[in-house]
């Protein structure tokens, strides 16, 4: 919470949705810790759909979040020029009647955030595949293979044609790339992830597949904060100004402190992942665990 | 801890009973710690969802805290929990205690953060409020000088263990008295009652009476209300054991006190005067007086129930004759689910006391709610909620009970 002004007005802005969120992160969670407690096909079968489902929809959910934070929101709640509410909160519904994203009080779920939805569906699967054949030597390694180079062009597809609808919704969507052309580097990572996915096939190791998608994730969020810059949530009307990463941080001696810990604990962190990663490298079917 | 005592005996004695007892309360605790996790997000969330003013108005302060429960306590606990169950084979023992050790270290970490909070908002400490209404962090150190947080959360985490003890020791007695496994039934209900005995005697006295004490002090009128003393008694306090507030004629029917006792409790002096709440503005006092009172004198009144089980069971312990004794088995037997109860009306007692505040003389609850979300959809969300926990409530008794039903010598995880 180094910008409680920023998490308050999204997290009661995006109220209903994020409550989805949450229940489909619980219902991922207890899938996966439920799925073995019965040795009985059944069981097994309703907690593997619950999670395919969960995971799925937490996926669709995620990217379209990314899109409504690109596409921006009526701060201020504006109805015929006038703010409802407090210049930096707003409230979203679900969708409107036109399901566009141009207009005036749109919604969570519209063609622009659901394009942005299946565009991170598409994404995860590739990365997922990627994961399974790292770390597997499951007998459909080699058909997901062939899913990776397949995905990786309706990617590619996907890619041009959310960038050109963005172009549409916002005039100057990439000004911050010519304005500062060293941003630049952040969507050369993404099509760089993206070429070497749709030549996998021809990548020698496993571990190789599994960077390229890692890096189209990386550049793809990358890419579009760094368009954003220095804007957190775009405002869609004219009267109230877009939140800012200025107009929304705690304050400086705050943010001081927490640099300091947050340091110390991130560095934690990559310990403890090397720590898990030393116990946990290989395929699993390699590996003798339990007791 | 108890979980790390076993694992710790094991290095010890090298006997595999202890082992097994560690890994079988590793299967329980993993239900549980999925169940809090998953319960927990939500409580994240909500700051933001629901009480986004409140966040606004106070996110530099409460950000930190609960930024570094995630960072320091939550990646610790699950990293390594994860590590404990499943790499018993690849960590070998000592490692294996170590992780063990660390998933202790983080939940543990987990409750003094999240308490450190709650502290703030009880005792606001190291803050200063800008013009336009924001709290900002003026002191860092000063949150966890707070002299609210080490008896909360020293209570807290005695509650906690008596929880674990009585659970530990209630499936002790149920493998005693249906005779599946009654190796593991004597060692289970052993060391219950002894953690369990201690601990409830803790939870008590220091812990208790110290929060008592910074009640007094810092939230007087929630105090008055929570004692149920509707008039101020010159000459000393009386302490209510039963009674029902009448809130109409401010008044308690039916009651029973013991002269003198709450001002000796108190301040340690048999006539000092407790002030009653007369002598408060009605916007000071809580919103819902009668279930602050209850909540307070059914948790005192567990707590010394617990304290009566452990001590006459330790005392057959001590005789070596528990085992025999089949109605105090029983006892314990059914008495797991109330130090639940107990904890939850703690947590009652803590947040309506707190009432009408959000933070104790500053910021009314009022104030700190989310003015964008609707009446209606907060209705939507919260029975959404409710039928997916009581769903969760139901899956979870399952499994925790199939987990016992197998026992200790079940090889799956």
């Amino acid at each position: 919470m180094a910008f409680p002004t920023f998490y308050a007005a999204v997290f009661s802005g995006f109220y209903l949705p994020l409550i989805m969120v949450l229940w489909l992160i619980i219902f991922r969670a207890i899938s996966l810790e439920f799925r073995n407690k019965f040795d009985y096909q059944m069981w097994k079968d309703i907690w593997d759909k619950a999670f395919g489902i969960s995971s799925l929809l937490l996926v669709l959910f995620f990217g379209m979040a990314l899109g409504n934070i690109v596409r921006g929101v009526n701060l201020g709640g504006v109805e015929n020029g006038v703010s409802t509410y407090e210049a930096h909160y707003f409230f979203l519904p679900l969708w409107n009647s036109s399901f566009s994203p141009l207009a005036e009080n749109p919604g969570v779920i519209d063609w622009f955030t659901l394009l942005i939805g299946v565009v991170a569906v598409v994404t995860l699967s590739i990365h997922g595949s990627a994961w399974i054949i790292l770390k597997t030597n499951s007998s459909i390694n080699n058909q997901l293979k062939d899913v990776i180079h397949k995905l990786s062009f309706v990617l590619l597809v996907l890619t041009i044609l959310s960038l050109a609808i963005w172009q549409i919704i916002k005039p100057n969507a990439l000004y911050n790339f010519m304005d500062k052309p060293y941003l630049i580097v952040f969507p050369v990572f993404y099509f760089i992830g993206l070429f070497a996915l749709i030549f996998s096939k021809k990548l020698k190791k496993d571990i190789y597949v599994f960077y390229a998608s890692s890096l189209v994730i990386l550049g793809g969020l990358t890419s579009s904060l760094a368009s954003m810059f220095p804007v957190v949530l775009p405002s869609t009307n004219s009267i109230n100004e877009s939140l800012t990463i200025y107009n929304t941080s705690a304050s400086n001696y705050g943010l001081s402190v927490a640099l300091v810990w947050g340091t110390i604990g991130i560095i934690l962190l990559v310990v403890y992942a090397i720590v898990q990663k030393r116990f946990m490298k290989g395929k699993i079917d390699d590996m003798e665990y339990g007791h | 801890m108890l979980i790390v005592y076993f694992k710790f005996k094991f290095l010890r004695t090298n006997s595999e009973k202890y082992n097994k007892a560690a890994l079988f309360l590793m299967k329980i605790f993993a239900v549980n710690f999925t169940m809090g996790v998953v319960t927990g997000i939500p409580m994240e969330f909500q700051f933001g969802t629901n009480w986004s003013k409140f966040s606004e108005l106070t996110g530099g302060i409460i950000g930190q805290t609960l930024a570094m429960e995630g960072l320091f306590s939550f990646f610790l606990e699950s990293s390594f929990l994860a590590l404990f169950i499943f790499g018993e084979k690849l960590l070998g023992h000592k490692l294996h205690f170590v992780a063990g050790f660390l998933v202790f270290l983080g939940s543990w970490a987990s409750g003094f953060f999240i308490l450190a909070t709650n502290a703030w908002m009880q005792h606001p400490v190291g803050y200063e409020i800008l013009e336009n209404g924001k709290y900002v962090l003026q002191n860092f150190s000063a949150i966890f000088d707070n002299p609210w947080l080490v008896p909360a959360f020293l209570h807290n985490q005695m509650a906690s263990l008596v929880t674990s003890s009585f659970v530990v020791a209630s499936i002790g007695a149920f493998y005693i008295l249906s005779k599946k496994s009654e190796e593991y039934g004597k060692l289970f209900l052993k060391t219950g009652i002894i953690f369990g005995f201690i601990a409830s005697n803790l939870v008590a006295f220091p812990t208790g009476d110290w929060n008592a004490k910074n009640v007094v002090k810092h939230q007087p009128a929630s105090f008055a209300a929570m004692e149920g003393i509707f008039e101020t008694e010159h000459g000393g306090a009386e302490i209510i054991l039963v009674g029902q507030p009448n809130m109409l004629e401010k008044k308690l029917d039916n009651k029973i006190g013991v002269p003198n006792v709450l001002s000796f409790l108190t301040y340690q002096n048999w006539n000092t005067e407790v002030k009653g709440m007369n002598e408060f503005e009605t916007e000071e006092l809580p919103t819902n007086i009668p279930m602050l009172y209850y909540s307070y004198h059914i948790m005192v009144g567990l707590g010394t129930i617990f304290i009566a089980i452990m001590g006459l069971a330790i005392l057959f312990l001590y005789r070596k004759t528990i085992y025999e004794y089949k109605t105090l088995l029983w006892v314990i037997l059914f008495a797991a689910p109330f130090p639940y109860i107990a904890n939850i009306l703690g947590w009652y007692v803590a947040e309506l006391g707190r009432q009408p505040y959000l933070v104790y003389g500053l910021l009314k609850t009022q104030e700190g709610i989310s003015q964008t979300v609707s009446s209606g959809n907060t209705l939507f969300t919260l029975l959404g909620f409710m039928g997916l926990y009581a769903l969760l409530g139901m899956l979870f008794l399952i499994l925790v009970g199939q987990v016992i039903y197998k026992g200790p010598e079940s090889k799956k995880i």
